[in-house]
């Protein structure tokens, strides 16, 4: 099954998806008013659009209906379609590295499901001839570095690790070594959740940064941001936060597999266009997925 | 804490109505387009938002802000009350069984927080001297486990469990037994997370319900969550009769709106938050503090009980006679200090002060190796400086650099900021005033 079908399944098991709104709402709504833009607001923003992304969103719509002289309301959602893919913008996302060596750093807040996703990632990158080699760089949340033991086992990579407590930094430093000396291609790096407006956290991770920079100058260097879809606007905030700290190249975006619209997405791409690379949508080894704006728009639709 | 951004949007919007006379109608309609931004971008669910507008407005189109000598407080009222009603009006304790072991079970989606979460309210529950067992059900996650036993080890509170290969019904069972039998008075079951569309997770999650009759069924929800929030809270307390929410992650810049709509869905009181990544970071939800707060009123209320934990109430009330008396010297200055160590971060508690915009405050982190340079600065002073730094001339600030082993520079910067301090305070003990006569009780102490 390719990933778009597996996206389609994982967002028709959306109980009220996007799509089913927008066709209910089409189909009993006849004329272009500004009751159908408000209902298309409400779509949006109950899919975690935000206020400031689908306010721009419904005032472009309403500015083509006007210009194209679109007079049925069923032609709407195909300009909103439209629009929507603009927003999103680009060509298919992958994390695969354009050089080796590489160095991929995972950040995060809590629970957003970093280490899963370094596990999923693994598997996906190995899947496509890499060497790999993942580095237990959380070493505050307690069995952080086991979760990425079983992570690492389950992909049949080696993990570099130090005792819980331990330096970061010092551990990737570790890891870092190894990765030279085992030929590894891509070397990925966990870090430890951080609410991203603890201080000491993000300077931590600013030093983690000095480290690969100092010891790895050759490697082919990605941050990735890992973020909940279940999160609302705060999500914009912590792509913000993250971006003042190492420069994020990159989000995967987990857990759209749910009742989560994935909303923020289109709100990132619009305000601090960061590409969204991967898409995690279940519990699975495999089920983190190649992200395809527009395929994820068609999905929507 | 969290809020801040929500409050100063409110603000921002209650400034506008302040300044005028008499409310129009369409002042009501612009105040209200803006809360209900203001509530959307805190991300409350968009249904909840409706209805919140709908019933404010209802009320005051009744006229009774239109008719009111002091609308825009009239307005503010109406809101807090609104708020307070979505927030489920009181604060909720913990249900406890008359025959012990209490048992809680914690539910919630992947992430949410909830093995962090059983580790705080077992250490909460330590501290007022209860015998809490953790009982270990996650055996889906990787090291779920071992997370659960590590936090126990941390706060010495008994971890049972039966490794990832048993039933979890049967474990949360035994978990039980073995509390009876070593005499711990509260269970608390920590279950696996996934997705809340999971029916087999559900069935499980139900299973153990039967099987132990929990007192407390807690939903663990992050303070993050977006619209999705409703949906979450709908499914579990469809499925399970959820008897309470904990909110989680509530110390980000998170406005916290999943509060209000997780409330409003499931009628069930928020009893705990969860405000940092310490195991000690656990308050009780108060939900008319918070609507207060929310509000731009503060949570002095949880200023005082916090202060109370670590002062005793002779020393706040004659610190409070002091502030009001602009009588504050650099000797309750150093004492302040003193206590603030036993009370956590000052950004936190300021934040609690009415009408104190937390995001003007900039970078506010006062770290422990400045306190205590403060402290030595303090402590060089002789007891006439203390009580009137206007003395401290470039010889004495000479003498308290070389005592204190800091600088000239760092004694002026002290002394300056002890002068801005009580310029502050000179100002707050003027609104508190000012709040008094537009009928606007100020809680300070009551």
């Amino acid at each position: 099954m390719g990933w778009f079908d597996k996206l389609k399944e994982g967002l028709t098991k959306t109980r009220n998806n996007i799509t089913e709104k927008v066709e209910q709402l089409l189909s009993l709504t006849k004329t272009i008013d500004d009751e159908l833009y408000e209902e298309l607001e409400e779509i949006l923003i109950m899919a975690d659009v935000g206020v400031n992304t689908t306010n721009k969103i419904i005032d472009l719509l309403r500015k083509r209906i006007k210009e194209k002289k679109v007079s049925d309301a069923g032609q709407v959602k195909e300009h909103l379609k439209d629009i929507l893919s603009e927003i999103m913008g680009g060509n298919a996302q992958n994390v695969l590295p354009e050089s080796t060596p590489a160095v991929y750093m995972i950040v995060g807040v809590n629970g957003v499901g970093k280490t899963t996703s370094i596990g999923k990632m693994a598997n996906y990158l190995k899947g496509k001839g890499y060497r790999i080699m993942l580095a237990a760089g959380d070493t505050f949340r307690a069995a952080a570095i086991d979760q990425l033991e079983v992570w690492g086992n389950r992909a049949g990579v080696d993990v570099i690790k130090h005792k819980e407590g331990a330096d970061p930094a010092a551990v990737i430093y570790d890891a870092i070594q190894s990765a030279k000396a085992r030929h590894v291609d891509v070397l990925i790096c966990d870090t430890a959740g951080r609410l991203h407006n603890k201080k000491n956290l993000m300077e931590e991770l600013r030093k983690i940064n000095r480290v690969v920079e100092r010891e790895y100058p050759e490697a082919y260097k990605q941050t990735f941001l890992v973020l909940d879809a279940t999160t609302g606007q705060n999500a914009l905030i912590q792509a913000k936060q993250f971006i003042g700290v190492a420069s994020v190249n990159g989000i995967i975006l987990t857990k759209l597999d749910g009742t989560a619209k994935g909303g923020v997405v289109v709100a990132i791409n619009d305000e601090l266009s960061i590409p969204v690379k991967m898409i995690g949508v279940g519990e699975g080894m495999e089920d983190l997925q190649e992200f395809d704006p527009k395929a994820f728009v068609d999905a929507l639709f | 804490m969290a809020f801040e951004g929500l409050t100063s949007k409110l603000q921002e919007t209650f400034r506008k109505l302040k300044g005028k006379g008499k409310l129009s109608e369409k002042d009501v309609k612009d105040a209200m387009r803006e809360v209900k931004l203001a509530l959307l971008e805190a991300d409350v669910n968009y249904k909840v938002v409706k209805d919140f507008i709908n019933s404010v407005s209802a009320r005051a189109v009744g006229q009774e802000v239109m008719e009111s000598l002091t609308p825009g407080q009239h307005v503010i009222k109406i809101v807090n009350e609104e708020l307070i009603a979505l927030l489920g009006k009181s604060e909720s304790k913990l249900i406890v069984s008359k025959v012990p072991p209490t048992i809680i079970m914690f539910v919630g989606l992947q992430g949410a927080g909830k093995t962090t979460m059983a580790g705080k309210l077992a250490l909460h529950l330590k501290k007022h001297n209860k015998r809490p067992l953790l009982v270990a059900c996650d055996i889906y996650r990787p090291a779920a486990i071992k997370q659960l036993q590590v936090l126990g080890a941390q706060i010495d509170v008994p971890v049972f469990s039966l490794g990832d290969k048993t039933n979890p019904v049967d474990i949360a069972r035994a978990g039980i037994e073995n509390g009876k039998r070593n005499g711990n008075d509260y269970v608390i079951i920590d279950t696996a997370g996934r997705l809340h569309i999971d029916e087999e997770l559900m069935n499980e999650l139900k299973n153990i319900k039967e099987a132990v009759n929990p007192n407390e069924i807690l939903l663990v929800v992050d303070a993050m969550t977006g619209q999705d929030a409703v949906n979450v809270a709908e499914h579990f307390n469809g499925n399970l009769d959820i008897t309470g929410v904990i909110l989680t992650k509530l110390d980000g810049d998170t406005r916290g709106g999943a509060a209000i709509s997780v409330n409003a869905v499931t009628g069930k009181p928020i009893k705990f938050v969860g405000t940092g990544e310490k195991l000690s970071d656990l308050e009780i939800f108060y939900p008319d503090r918070m609507a207060s707060r929310i509000l731009g009123m503060g949570d002095i209320l949880s200023l005082i009980e916090k202060a109370q934990e670590s002062i005793d109430e002779k020393k706040a009330l004659d610190l409070q006679r002091k502030i009001m008396q602009q009588e504050y010297t650099l000797d309750d200055f150093l004492e302040q200090m003193q206590q603030m160590k036993k009370m956590g971060p000052l950004k936190d508690l300021l934040k609690m002060i009415p009408g104190f915009d937390a995001s003007k405050l900039g970078d506010l982190d006062i770290d422990e190796k400045e306190m205590a340079h403060t402290e030595a600065i303090i402590k060089s002073m002789t007891k006439q400086e203390r009580q009137n730094p206007s003395i401290i001339n470039a010889s004495r600030k000479k003498r308290i650099a070389r005592g204190s082993g800091t600088s000239i520079q760092e004694v002026n910067k002290l002394l300056s900021g002890f002068e801005q301090a009580r310029k502050m305070m000179k100002q707050f003990a003027g609104m508190q005033k000012g709040m008094k006569k537009g009928k606007f009780k100020f809680p300070f102490f009551k």
